[in-house]
């Protein structure tokens, strides 16, 4: 490994490019946990807005009125406003508010970060519930009603028929949806939760490379959205079935 | 009419092309003399629809002569020779293709204003008077979606002739029609073959094939199977294939 | 075609909208009556709430948002300098980049290409920091030297989503014209650039509209964006606002009567685009 951190040092010594995160051992630390907080933040938010979906989109379908009335607004509280404003009411809100009437002093209850991946969760998680919702509405009635003649359970016509089939359908919708989650994480930045633009923004305050960095992390997100469109793409194509949709 | 020039206005010869792996035209020759009439008929998938573009130079092919008035039409390279041989060819199309934010009117005049700038009041008369003759006067402010399907097709019709081209060819222009709109479409091609328009129509309207024609080929399979006067060929069919074609269709 | 539905409209509807978001790079905002309404409610339980914990000394809530409403509508002023400023740049070198998006030369189709995903995939904060980073505060172009304020750095941040996204719009929109009607426009001897200008471009643009407006809106949302960078737009007027109140008891009110402000402008948006929609989908 060495040589190739030698060979960035000799980068920055004949061309002036000064990419610390490679050859500098504390900055190339810091770049790989920003890095690596960006992936899990995504990821933690992926996996929890699905959940959310998935309970909101069963909530929704519930025989109590006030608690399709309850998803109903919750869905168009975070589809309609900007997810900064979200962000903020979070943290500086509620995190206040929990903050001086328990007065637990200088250490918050619940830290930056928690309260990044409940924002950002909750605002892709209200997309999902109406993505999983019209997925399930989709598949016809009688679909269901062949697999209970043919003796299926309910529970395992849902299983096994109905939910598959909704998926495949809402799938491209998630994706969208899932994309921009991992755009969005960025917005972290504004509570100092330490993902990669905030590292970045730290490394170039230090190092003074602000061209080289903003240009490093241009790359990155474009690399690791691309990845990402391009992973849920071919799924997409895998598991559409033929004659299926439009 | 005075038939001075004896040369063909269209003349293809031994016309190849082909989609990837399916051949669509298997050796296509034909001549078409100035005013003449051609019909073209064929089951569905025999590439009567791919050699009307063909002349048209909307598909080029793969190999054989396709020569119209003064263009080698298979030699065309640059988009403003295919322009030009355009100007002398026009198609009508089965599916109308009339720009629908345009007016019937504007339909009409804009090839003529900005392909062959032409001053747009004397366009505009022009386009008039082609209305009127394909007997939709009434309609030319009216958009193409609030017209019938027969309408657009006249439509598309006048604004084939206002690029005033020799040759007018029309792919299968009252397939896509309700019955009763058909007629209409076929007086206007009628009117038009009597004035001395050199036509090359793909269509199954036997009757008005045989009425019109003053030569029918029979295409199958990217061949010419068989051709003559309308007369022969549909009362004298003299290959097999003809005859199965016609018994099913008649 | 059989005739029992394999799958409910709804199957389409997901599909369509599946579709139409990738176009459009972000999803549908959709704002009703009722949402206003909502705000509205928010903003007096957070007037309540401010009310009921100011001491006796402090003057009333309403006094207090009324004193500082010249200040942040000044702020929202900016906002909607910036959206219009960056709503135009990136309309115009979106167009610009949507038509390359078509070329029939191979490296401009391609470049084009690469050049409207790069910026599609990069969050709007990144290419925020970017332009604010980057750009110098001055310019010198022909020997006049043009100043670069922050908030003309941050319009150009995000113009560049915004032209990426418009860039895409165009193409979905021309790919969505039959090719039958280019092949007619062909057959008449329309050349193809007159194709593209006469007659593919003006059906285009009933199609782009609703979508393009709807950036609008998200645009106009996403210039908050700015106050991370530190522009004087209002959501930073606001927190300079709260913080030299230091009464905490005024967060909910004010954030909601920021909300409101940005409700107000861009609900008729979201209804016309709703409405342009609908009448599209008539006339297909």
């Amino acid at each position: 490994m060495q040589f190739i951190w030698d060979w960035f040092r000799w980068l920055y010594q004949t061309t002036g490019i000064n990419l610390t995160i490679f050859y500098d051992q504390f900055d190339r630390n810091r770049f790989a946990d920003g890095f690596l907080t960006t992936v899990k933040l995504s990821l933690i938010c992926i996996v929890l807005s699905v959940l959310i979906g998935v309970i909101g989109a069963w909530l929704q379908g519930s025989r109590l009125r006030l608690t399709r009335r309850v998803v109903y607004w919750y869905i168009q509280f975070f589809r309609n406003t900007p997810p900064l404003v979200q962000l903020y009411f979070f943290y500086f809100g509620i995190g206040s508010l929990l903050r001086s009437s328990i007065g637990s002093g200088a250490h918050p209850l619940v830290s930056n970060v928690t309260w990044a991946i409940v924002s950002l969760s909750f605002f892709a998680g209200a997309f999902n519930v109406e993505i999983f919702r019209s997925g399930v509405e989709a598949v016809p009635k009688t679909t269901l009603e062949a697999a209970e003649s043919l003796g299926f359970s309910r529970l395992r016509a849902y299983a096994l028929i109905v939910l598959p089939l909704a998926f495949r359908i809402s799938l491209p919708a998630l994706n969208n949806n899932l994309v921009n989650l991992v755009k969005t994480t960025t917005l972290a930045y504004a509570i100092a939760v330490p993902e990669m633009l905030y590292v970045s923004s730290q490394i170039w305050s230090d190092e003074l490379n602000v061209p080289v960095m903003m240009n490093v992390l241009l790359i990155c997100y474009f690399g690791l959205v691309g990845a990402l469109v391009y992973l849920m793409n071919r799924w997409e194509r895998a598991i559409r079935v033929p004659g299926f949709g439009a | 009419m005075p038939e001075t020039d004896s040369r063909p206005i269209v003349s293809l010869r031994d016309v190849h092309k082909s989609f990837g792996a399916v051949a669509v035209l298997n050796g296509i020759s034909m001549d078409v003399p100035k005013g003449g009439v051609v019909c073209i008929i064929g089951p569905s998938g025999s590439g009567k629809s791919t050699l009307l573009r063909c002349i048209n130079a909307l598909v080029p092919i793969d190999r054989g002569t396709i020569r119209v008035a003064d263009f080698d039409v298979h030699r065309l390279t640059s988009d403003k020779e295919r322009l030009a041989l355009r100007r002398e060819v026009s198609i009508v199309f089965q599916q109308y293709n009339l720009f629908p934010h345009k007016t019937a009117l504007e339909n009409v005049m804009m090839a003529p204003v900005y392909v062959l700038r032409e001053p747009r009041d004397e366009v505009r008369a022009r386009a008039i008077a082609l209305l009127k003759k394909v007997g939709l006067a009434a309609k030319q402010d009216v958009y193409p979606g609030e017209l019938s399907g027969g309408q657009q097709q006249r439509v598309a019709i006048a604004r084939s002739l206002a690029m005033r081209p020799e040759v007018m060819l029309f792919d299968e222009v009252t397939a896509a029609l309700d019955p009763e709109t058909v007629k209409e479409v076929l007086n206007t091609i009628r009117e038009l073959a009597k004035e001395g328009m050199t036509c090359m129509l793909v269509t199954h309207e036997m009757r008005f094939a045989r009425e019109l024609a003053d030569t029918v080929y029979f295409t199958d399979g990217g061949v010419i199977v068989e051709s003559g006067p309308p007369s022969e060929l549909f009362d004298h069919p003299q290959v097999d294939r003809t005859r199965a074609f016609l018994s099913q269709i008649l | 075609m059989s005739d029992l539905p394999v799958l409910l409209p709804a199957a389409t509807r997901l599909t369509r909208r599946a579709a139409a978001e990738r176009t459009a790079g972000s999803p549908r905002l959709r704002l009703r009556a009722e949402h206003g309404f909502a705000l509205l409610v928010v903003f007096v339980i957070g007037c309540g709430i401010a009310e009921a914990q100011a001491g006796s000394d402090n003057p009333s809530i309403l006094a207090t948002l009324w004193k500082w409403t010249p200040l942040l509508a000044r702020g929202f002023v900016f906002n909607l300098a910036i959206s219009f400023v960056a709503m135009a740049v990136g309309t115009a070198f979106g167009m610009l980049l949507g038509f390359a998006q078509v070329s029939l030369l191979r490296p401009v189709k391609r470049s084009a290409w690469l050049v409207t995903h790069f910026f599609r995939n990069a969050p709007w904060l990144v290419l925020l920091f970017y332009c604010m980073f980057l750009l110098p505060f001055q310019m010198t172009i022909f020997g006049v030297t043009i100043p670069l304020p922050d908030w003309v750095k941050a319009t150009l941040g995000l113009a560049l989503p915004v032209m990426a996204n418009v860039s895409e719009i165009l193409r979905g929109a021309m790919q969505s014209i039959p090719t039958a009607q280019w092949e007619s426009a062909a057959s008449l001897a329309f050349s193809r650039r007159q194709t593209l200008w006469m007659i593919i471009l003006p059906q285009c643009i009933k199609r782009m509209l609703p979508p393009w407006m709807n950036l609008y809106a998200i645009l106009t949302m996403a210039t908050v964006l700015a106050s991370i960078v530190g522009v004087n737009e209002m959501m930073t007027l606001t927190r300079q606002a709260l913080s030299a109140e230091a009464r905490p008891g005024l967060l909910l009110a004010f954030y909601g009567y920021v909300l409101l402000w940005f409700f107000v402008y861009c609900y008729p948006i979201a209804r016309w685009t709703v409405r342009l929609e609908a009448r599209y989908a008539v006339n297909v």
